[in-house]
């Protein structure tokens, strides 16, 4: 019944079992009443429409970056990037929101339009330093989260920040550039079908045309690659622009669908998020609408834990650690994968 | 401009980069270590803040400093364990390994905090103990000097006398040149007998060791408590710091220094109405500007050795 082929599949789902079966562990710990906050964490996210809500809600911005990331990882780009861009397409996007006034429809298209595009730029330059001079792209990618996290900041603190909120958030957006909700009595917003036509653009983009073909080859082997004809520098480039747009794109979706006032003062996390769910996904862009439920699940749990229980929400980092840890940990359950390969070529 | 200066020119000022600059030359040598065995450690960041904790944590439990400080170096030394066990054993990606440790850090940290204390922002309620600074006899009587290097907290001078070991561990001993061989050809150091698992094991403890100072520093020195994400991306800088200082102990301490200084002027420069949070990009640009150079500049030599006539 265990068949080689579905091994990718029962080790993700050994993951997920052990991964849970951690949190169990650390709940009964640190609870007075495990058995009830174990019941919290599993069953309270799908207690009432709201917090279904809430789930999809909070999948959207994991399935915009884990679909970025899941992109860069496919070309073999160690590029980390998604978070500060997510940020600060946020940020280009919520100046356009307070500035511009504009029609209904149009204001939130131009707003995000503009975000995600600063997005692509911003995510080129690593690309770029990459192709042409094989500058690391980790190394890079993480010095400009930082760079754009500061800059940022530096836009919401002195040209953005409404002085008489009693908060650190800027101006209120104008009403026109919101997105509009979808379902009544949640919070769910029009991003879910950007997010979904994203999705399915990059599936067929990534397996049935020749970019695609490429871009997944150069991540296998690049010189391969070069070799065989494929401009492999301009594929890099490529990737580096469609992921960055992708999680500009996600940045500027989730200010104009949660929020009515830009209100980050640090990095939202949500681009390492999108690593951790492009992992679960395998680099597959259908399977990352999955992965990020999954993910907004156990950290809607984890909300709803906290506020009806005794233990903290902060537990969900633990959690994803050790999911990180072992997913793409290439020698965890390789013995067993062996032992199946062995059996079958005998039975063969 | 007169007021910058007038703030710059002073001793209290060049006390304040030594100040600024012990956390990162620490974690900066740490990611030098395993740099150098060639795996990127980017955990540093979490390493330091659980090590903020633990030595918190310890010294109140045992009102002592001196043992909080072993808690917080071992608890350190363990996470880079943890991840050197993963990485190594069982292959997980070193750099999504360094995510996990991060992620791990700023939540979980937060979690056992508020369990102890019942506070998620900071360990006020725990009565934890802060490591001494040390007037330097002689030294301290020195004009202009004594007030700069005399009066320190004892770990900013054990980070200075890290520099020193740290050189002559890579330079000067038996281990030191299999870290370096191993970093540099694994395949050629296993071939003359080098375990790279096993030297890669110990350059990731080292890495998480210095670390480990460093957090201790953060709790124990530079502030007297815990607070929460309180490295505030100190590792994130060590780590660009490294990187600029192209993997020499020499360099790495020198742009530690520098990204210190920058550190310290942020403050200095407010001053003038530059805002502090762009001061705060500027290890960061520097990392990028400095990575580009070096990036250009082997792609340019790589290019005429294969132009020239010479090598074939």
């Amino acid at each position: 019944m265990f068949k080689v082929k579905y091994f990718e599949y029962i080790r993700t789902s050994a993951v997920i079992v052990i991964a849970l079966a951690i949190a169990f562990l650390i709940i009964s710990l640190v609870s007075n009443q495990p058995v009830k906050t174990i019941g919290i964490f599993l069953f309270e996210p799908l207690s009432s429409k709201g917090h279904i809500g809430n789930v999809i809600e909070m999948a959207i911005p994991l399935m915009f970056t884990g679909l970025a990331v899941s992109l860069l990882f496919r070309a073999n780009m160690f590029n980390l990037g998604a978070e500060g861009i997510f940020y600060f397409s946020g940020v280009v996007t919520s100046v356009l929101a307070i500035h511009l006034t504009l029609d209904g429809w149009l204001h939130p298209i131009v707003a995000i339009a503009a975000g995600s595009i600063v997005g692509a730029l911003l995510s080129a330059i690593p690309g770029i330093l990459k192709a042409k001079w094989n500058a690391n792209e980790l190394v890079t990618s993480l010095m400009f989260n930082n760079i754009l996290f500061g800059v940022g900041l530096y836009l919401l603190n002195y040209h953005l920040r409404d002085a008489k909120a009693f908060a650190n958030v800027s101006y209120k957006f104008e009403k026109t550039a919101l997105l509009s909700k979808m379902v009544p009595g949640t919070r769910i917003h029009t991003g879910l079908l950007i997010v979904i036509v994203l999705i399915i653009a990059a599936h067929l983009f990534l397996y049935k045309t020749k970019w695609g073909y490429e871009l997944r080859m150069t991540g296998i082997n690049r010189n391969f690659a070069r070799y065989s004809g494929m401009k492999t520098a301009k594929v890099i480039i490529l990737v580096h622009l469609i992921a960055g747009f992708i999680a500009g794109m996600g940045g500027s979706v989730e200010v104009l669908g949660m929020y009515n006032r830009f209100q980050w003062t640090s990095l939202p996390g949500y681009g390492l998020d999108g690593a951790l769910v492009a992992m679960l996904a395998k680099n597959n862009p259908i399977s990352v609408i999955g992965a990020a439920l999954f993910l907004a699940y156990i950290r809607i749990g984890a909300d709803m834990m906290a506020r009806l229980s005794d233990v903290p929400s902060e537990m969900i980092s633990i959690i994803q650690a050790i999911i990180i840890l072992l997913i793409s940990a290439e020698q965890f359950l390789k013995f067993w994968k062996n032992r199946m390969l062995l059996k079958e070529a005998k039975e063969a | 401009m007169n007021s910058l200066f007038d703030v710059i020119f002073t001793t209290d000022f060049a006390f304040s980069v030594l100040r600024v600059t012990t956390p990162i030359l620490f974690a900066a040598l740490g990611a030098l270590i395993s740099n150098r065995a060639g795996i990127i450690n980017i955990g540093m960041e979490g390493i330091m803040l659980v090590a903020a904790l633990a030595g918190v944590i310890v010294s109140s439990y045992t009102h002592s400093a001196w043992v909080g400080l072993l808690g917080a170096v071992m608890s350190g030394t363990l996470i880079a364990g943890i991840l050197a066990f993963f990485t190594l054993k069982f292959k997980t990606h070193i750099i999504l390994g360094g995510v996990a440790i991060n992620m791990f850090a700023s939540g979980g940290t937060v979690f056992i905090l508020y369990l102890l204390s019942g506070d998620k922002g900071s360990s006020t309620s725990l009565a934890s103990k802060v490591l001494p600074s040390v007037e330097i006899p002689l030294l301290k009587d020195i004009p202009v000097l004594g007030p700069i290097l005399s009066g320190h907290h004892i770990l900013t001078y054990v980070s200075i006398i890290a520099v020193f070991v740290v050189y002559y561990l890579l330079n000067r001993t038996p281990l030191g040149l299999r870290i370096r061989s191993v970093g540099e050809n694994p395949h050629a150091a296993q071939s003359v007998g080098v375990s790279v698992v096993i030297i890669q094991y110990m350059a990731l403890l080292l890495s998480g060791f210095f670390a480990g100072l460093g957090g201790a520093y953060m709790s124990m020195g530079y502030l007297s408590l815990f607070t929460r994400d309180m490295i505030a991306g100190r590792g994130w800088i060590a780590i660009a710091a490294e990187s600029m200082g192209r993997s020499t102990t020499v360099g790495t301490a020198l742009t530690s220094l520098l990204f210190g200084t920058a550190d310290a002027l942020s403050n200095a420069l407010q001053v003038l109405k530059i805002p502090a949070e762009l001061i705060a990009t500027l290890p960061y640009v520097a990392t990028v500007i400095g990575l580009v150079i070096y990036a250009v500049s082997e792609t340019r030599k790589k290019n005429k050795k294969l132009k020239s006539p010479l090598v074939k």
